[in-house]
C-alpha cells in the first residue's frame, strides 16, 4: 500500500541531476529518488485551520501517481479551491518545480486564517503561489473561465446538518451538508467554467458523497472521470477522482445508460477496494 | 499578490458588472526575483488585459510599461521588453494596501499578501 502513492515516480536522470554525478557503463548508479512533496514538519497550523490527514495524503498520493502524466501536460496555471493548511498545493509546486517550468499558481480559501497559514506553509518551502481568500473561486470567473490547466479540490465532504455549511473558521474545511454534497455540488460548475480545454481536476470524495453519481453529473457536462486513488482508513472510505473533458463522453452517453455507468463504477470500487485489503 | 492575479481577479458584489479592473491602493510593495521564462510570459499575454496591467504596475510604482498594448513582433524578438513584462507580473508583490472596486468603490484590504475578497451578507 505504501508504494502506491509512488506509481508515478521515475527514476532520476542522472545526467541532468544537480550532484553532478553521471553514470558511466564502468559505475551504474542506480537509484530511484521519489519526487518532493510538502514535508509535514515545515506545515504551518493553526487551531482554526484543518491540518494535513488522511485525506490530504490521498490527494496528494493521486498527484504522485499522476506525476508522469502532470509534467507531460505541461500546464500553464494550477489552482487549489480551498487551501486549508497548504500541504497540496506546496506538493504540486514541488512535484513539477523542476520539471514544468513557468506556472503559475493560485490558491483560495474562505477562511482568512487558512489563507495566510498557507502562506507560511509556501514560503517554509522556499516556494510560491499567489493566495486568495474568497468563496470557492467567484472573483475569477470573469477573467479567468476556460484558461486553467489543473484543479485540486479536498472539499468539505463530510456529511452535516445543513446549516453548519458555511460557519467560519474550521468547520468550513468539513462541513459538507446532506450526503457532504453542498459544497462539492456549488464547486463543480465553477471548475466546469475555469477549467481550460485540455484541463484536468482532481477531487477528494468519500464513498457516502456517491462519487458515481458526481462523475455522472460531470459526465453530462462533458468529462470523462477515473479513480486515481481508493483508500479506506478507519473512519472514512476516500475516493480520489480525475476528471478531463472528452468529446466521446457526450455521444456515448445516449449508448451507455446511467444506471449501468453507476453499476461500472461500483464495480471498479470494489475491485480496488479489495486489493487494499487483499 | 502579484499583477498576474490581480489581472485575473473581480469585484463580485451582487448587482456590480464593471468590477474590473480592481484599483491598486499600494501601501507596501516588495520585489522577489523569479527565473525568466519568455515562453510563460508569451503564453500569459495572451491573457492580459493590458490597460489593466499598466495602470496596475503604475500604482506599485512602476511606470516602464508602454501605454498601448504591444504587437506581436515585439513580443516574438523584444527581450527587454519581455524582461519588463516579466518584472511588472511576477517580480512585484503588494504586501500591504487594498484592491478597490471601481464600481462601488467598496475596498477589500490587502495583508500579508493576501487579498481578502470576501463579501459582506448584504453584497452576496
Amino acid at each position: 500500500m505504501a508504494d502506491q502513492g509512488l506509481e508515478g515516480s521515475n527514476p532520476v536522470d542522472l545526467s541532468k541531476h544537480p550532484s553532478g554525478i553521471v553514470p558511466t557503463p564502468h559505475s551504474p548508479v542506480i537509484y530511484k529518488m521519489p519526487p518532493r512533496i510538502a514535508a509535514i514538519r515545515l506545515v504551518s497550523s493553526h487551531r482554526e485551520v484543518y491540518e494535513p490527514c488522511d485525506d490530504s495524503f490521498a490527494l496528494v498520493d493521486a498527484l504522485l501517481a499522476d506525476r508522469t502524466n502532470l509534467i507531460e501536460h505541461n500546464p500553464k496555471i494550477c489552482m487549489e479551491i480551498g487551501c486549508g493548511s497548504g500541504y497540496v498545493i506546496t506538493s504540486l509546486i514541488l512535484l513539477l518545480k523542476n520539471e514544468v517550468p513557468g506556472v503559475h499558481y493560485l490558491a483560495t480559501d474562505t477562511n482568512p486564517i487558512a489563507t495566510r497559514v498557507t502562506k507560511e506553509t509556501l514560503q517554509a518551502h522556499g516556494v510560491d503561489a499567489d493566495v486568495i481568500c474568497a468563496d470557492i473561486a467567484s472573483v475569477l470567473e470573469k477573467r479567468l473561465s476556460g484558461s486553467v490547466d489543473v484543479i485540486v479540490v479536498n472539499p468539505p465532504y463530510v456529511p452535516t446538518p445543513e446549516y453548519e455549511v458555511g460557519m467560519e473558521g474550521i468547520a468550513s474545511a468539513w462541513a459538507g451538508g446532506e450526503n457532504g454534497r453542498t459544497v462539492i455540488d456549488k464547486i463543480l460548475p465553477v471548475v466546469d467554467l475555469l477549467l481550460s480545454e485540455k484541463g484536468w481536476f482532481y477531487l477528494v470524495t468519500l464513498t457516502s458523497n456517491f462519487p458515481a453519481e458526481i462523475c455522472l453529473m460531470m459526465r453530462k457536462k462533458g468529462y470523462a472521470s477515473r479513480i486515481v486513488v481508493q483508500r479506506s482508513t478507519e473512519e472514512e472510505n476516500l475516493v480520489i477522482l480525475k476528471f478531463w473533458r472528452d468529446k466521446d463522453e457526450e455521444s456515448e452517453e445516449k449508448e451507455t445508460s446511467s444506471s449501468s455507468f453507476v453499476s461500472q463504477f461500483s464495480k471498479s470500487l470494489s475491485s480496488l477496494m479489495e486489493k487494499q485489503w487483499r | 499578490m502579484r499583477l498576474i492575479t490581480h489581472n485575473m481577479l473581480s469585484c463580485n458584489i451582487k448587482g456590480v458588472t464593471n468590477g474590473f479592473p480592481l484599483r491598486i491602493e499600494a501601501g507596501n510593495v516588495i520585489e522577489k526575483e523569479v527565473d525568466f521564462n519568455p515562453d510563460f510570459i508569451r503564453h500569459m499575454f495572451a491573457k492580459i488585459e493590458w490597460k489593466a496591467l499598466v495602470e496596475g504596475a503604475r500604482s506599485m510604482g512602476y511606470a516602464e510599461l508602454p501605454e498601448d498594448s504591444p504587437d506581436a513582433a515585439v513580443l516574438k524578438s523584444d527581450e527587454p521588453f519581455l524582461k519588463k513584462l516579466h518584472h511588472a507580473l511576477l517580480e512585484l508583490h503588494l504586501e500591504e494596501g487594498a484592491l478597490v472596486c471601481p464600481e462601488t468603490g467598496r475596498k477589500f484590504p490587502v495583508n500579508k499578501g493576501i487579498p481578502n475578497m470576501l463579501l459582506h451578507e448584504d453584497e452576496v
